[in-house]
């Protein structure tokens, strides 16, 4: 007789030895008073067999981990149709986030569109318009890279006041996967642009195949930079969320000129001013007047352990505070910790040196006092920019800006290890 | 605009050296797009007017239409339901604080109006609305921002003479400029001679439940 993992049965020797009841081996792996029975009984995971090959044929996490997972702000938004979701950043360690659990955004829902349905088309000031599917798309040269993707309105409900409790909701709208993809000028160049003349007053206009289109005008210098044409995220195919079967990435971008479900490329010499770059995507100013073609993502950082929904448990002694950094405009070259809300400044530990347009993970290794704190962080990009406190970008930009908020976060770490979401003078 | 020319060239010569000119081999892939599907899908339309079809429609066709197909959300005058997007009011607002952003008092361009209404509305039902309906229905919304009088056609023709309040309220980002002192050595110690909590999320209670 076996007992398999998942009714977590315990054993008939557990039982007569009263060593099963939930949560007794947690208590004794502290004092160790009369030894552990976690390490002193025989477990049923010992004894028993777990589960099978084919158990689940796509792996999902482990039920202990299901807290870690999206979460809307249903305030936000008139409905889910047309919103965005969070990304558990708290939870998460690295810099590759898992896709299942990575920020949605759409604007008229993620669309179920087969590869077979599949088409791009490219057209405007081209030599030859021309129609792909999705095979043709694999049979270019492709590439792989590493780029962060954050909303252009990550932290803005933070704007005008510390708002919401948790580093998921002040800067969850932020992913960062591996692509891989074909780029952009590679499929331009296929099309021919000898018909657009002189390039340099050229843009594309990029639009998906969903109802809202979210179409996009960028500009030609970028198209033919770093744009890549993607269809693959971490490795798999993307999830329909992010725009399956098809999606565009954009390095260092606003997150909403990476439209999903991309159909068409036009090539053209003026910005069409979309509803997505005019009455959204603008950055309105305290004087009324609005920055348009803000699509560069400012240098920008997060402490994600300790924060408000990951509390320090263990009491004083080692810790581990860690956080996210990262720039559209290139490398992470540095991240500072303070302890105190911005009097002292420590530099922190780059798990690997930073990649363009990338996620940075850092670390500070250091021995709690058991005081409380006021945690920020600060972080640095190889252009020399310092990302700035709210007061700094209150001061340029008032309070109505809504997107690219880049401040410095502060934490409130109290005595008890639980942390608050505050502003600091 | 002319600035920003000045450095997208700059930005073009430097890509062209870098990775040679635009006139690499070809793999063959694709096929030409047929007229019929370009034309299917290249809808946009440009703040010159550029891609409008020939069409019109006026005010009160546009209220009815209204009436019908986006009063659920957008309210019977524009005003917005509940989280949805309001359409019309908020003039001289944008320097208050919560400024009222629709598409009179800050859309810059009529042709952002038509074709989003032509490409994406209905919700739920994009791209069922007749070339006459769009322009009656963006006419209506003019009407409900007292852009334009109760009269009023709006037509491919028409189009032009629409003067969108807004049109001058936007510069091209700035920051690099505006925010060039953020390039700069950050402070290590005594940065500050005392730190206060000015405010806290957990006082204005909005976070949703997670546990």
């Amino acid at each position: 007789m076996t007992f398999g993992f998942k009714n977590r049965k315990p054993s008939r020797r557990q039982f007569l030895s009263g060593a099963a009841a939930v949560g007794a081996g947690a208590v004794a792996a502290g004092t160790a008073r009369a030894g552990d029975p976690l390490i002193t009984e025989v477990q049923y995971w010992a004894q028993g067999f777990g589960e099978g090959v084919d158990a689940t044929p796509y792996g999902l996490p482990i039920e202990y981990e299901s807290d870690v997972i999206r979460r809307n702000v249903e305030w936000l938004t008139a409905d889910t149709i047309s919103s965005i979701n969070f990304t558990p950043i708290h939870a998460l360690d690295g810099t590759i986030t898992p896709q299942g659990c990575a920020f949605e955004r759409h604007h008229s829902g993620a669309i179920d569109l087969r590869k077979e349905d599949y088409r791009l088309m490219i057209n405007g000031l081209v030599d030859t318009p021309l129609v792909f599917t999705y095979a043709d798309l694999e049979r270019f040269p492709r590439e792989n890279h590493v780029y962060f993707c954050e909303c252009a309105a990550n932290t803005g409900m933070e704007w005008a006041g510390a708002q919401l409790n948790g580093a998921q909701f002040t800067h969850g709208m932020i992913h960062n996967m591996e692509y891989t993809g074909v780029p952009l000028r590679t499929i331009l160049e296929e099309a021919g642009l000898n018909a657009a003349g002189d390039l340099s007053d050229k843009w594309v206009y990029v639009e998906g195949a969903d109802a809202s289109s979210n179409g996009r005008s960028i500009p030609m210098e970028k198209a033919l930079d770093d744009v890549l044409v993607a269809f693959k995220a971490n490795g798999e195919a993307l999830r329909m969320e992010h725009g399956y079967p098809v999606r565009l990435v954009v390095p260092g971008w606003e997150g909403n000129m990476w439209v999903k479900w991309l159909r068409r490329v036009e090539v053209s010499d003026a910005p069409v001013e979309s509803r997505e770059e005019t009455s959204k995507y603008t950055d309105t100013l305290a004087n009324g007047i609005s920055r348009k073609w803000t699509w560069e993502m400012d240098a920008k950082s997060v402490v994600t352990s300790p924060s408000p929904q990951s509390p320090i448990t263990h009491g004083k002694g080692p810790l581990v505070i860690s956080g996210l950094a990262w720039s559209g405009r290139g490398a992470i070259t540095r991240v500072d910790v303070s302890k105190d809300g911005g009097k002292t400044w420590e530099t922190a530990r780059l798990a690997k040196p930073g990649e363009r347009m990338a996620l940075t993970r850092f670390y500070l290794d250091t021995d709690w006092d058991g005081e409380e704190m006021l945690l920020q962080s600060r972080a640095m990009d190889e252009t020399g920019y310092v990302q700035p406190t709210k007061a700094q970008l209150r001061e340029v930009r008032g309070l109505n800006s809504i997107y690219h908020n880049n401040c410095i976060q502060t934490w409130w770490v109290k005595a008890s290890g639980e942390a608050e979401n505050v502003e600091v003078s | 605009m002319s600035k920003y020319r000045k450095l997208l060239a700059g930005m073009a010569i430097a890509v062209t050296l870098a990775t040679g000119p635009v006139a690499a081999d070809k793999f063959g892939l694709g096929r030409p797009a047929l007229p019929e599907e370009v034309a299917a899908w290249d809808l946009d339309v440009r703040p010159d007017g550029t891609g409008l079809p020939e069409g019109s429609g006026d005010v009160w066709t546009g209220d009815e239409l209204f009436g019908e197909y986006c009063a659920v959300c957008h309210g019977d005058f524009a005003e917005g339901i509940d989280n949805w997007p309001k359409l019309a009011g908020g003039m001289g607002t944008l320097d208050h604080e919560d400024p009222l952003k629709t598409v009179g008092s800050y859309w810059p361009y009529l042709s952002t109006t038509w074709d989003y209404v032509n490409r994406s509305m209905p919700f739920g039902n994009a791209q069922s609305l007749t070339t006459d309906e769009v322009y009656a229905i963006v006419a209506y919304i003019l009407y409900s921002n007292n852009l334009v009088d109760e009269d009023f056609v709006l037509s491919n023709e028409t189009f032009p003479d629409v003067e969108m309040p807004n049109a001058d309220g936007f510069i091209i980002d700035d920051r690099k400029t505006a925010e060039a002192h953020f390039v700069t050595e950050p402070c290590m110690a005594n940065c500050k001679e005392s730190v206060e909590i000015t405010m806290r999320a957990r006082v204005l209670d909005v976070t949703p439940e997670t546990q």
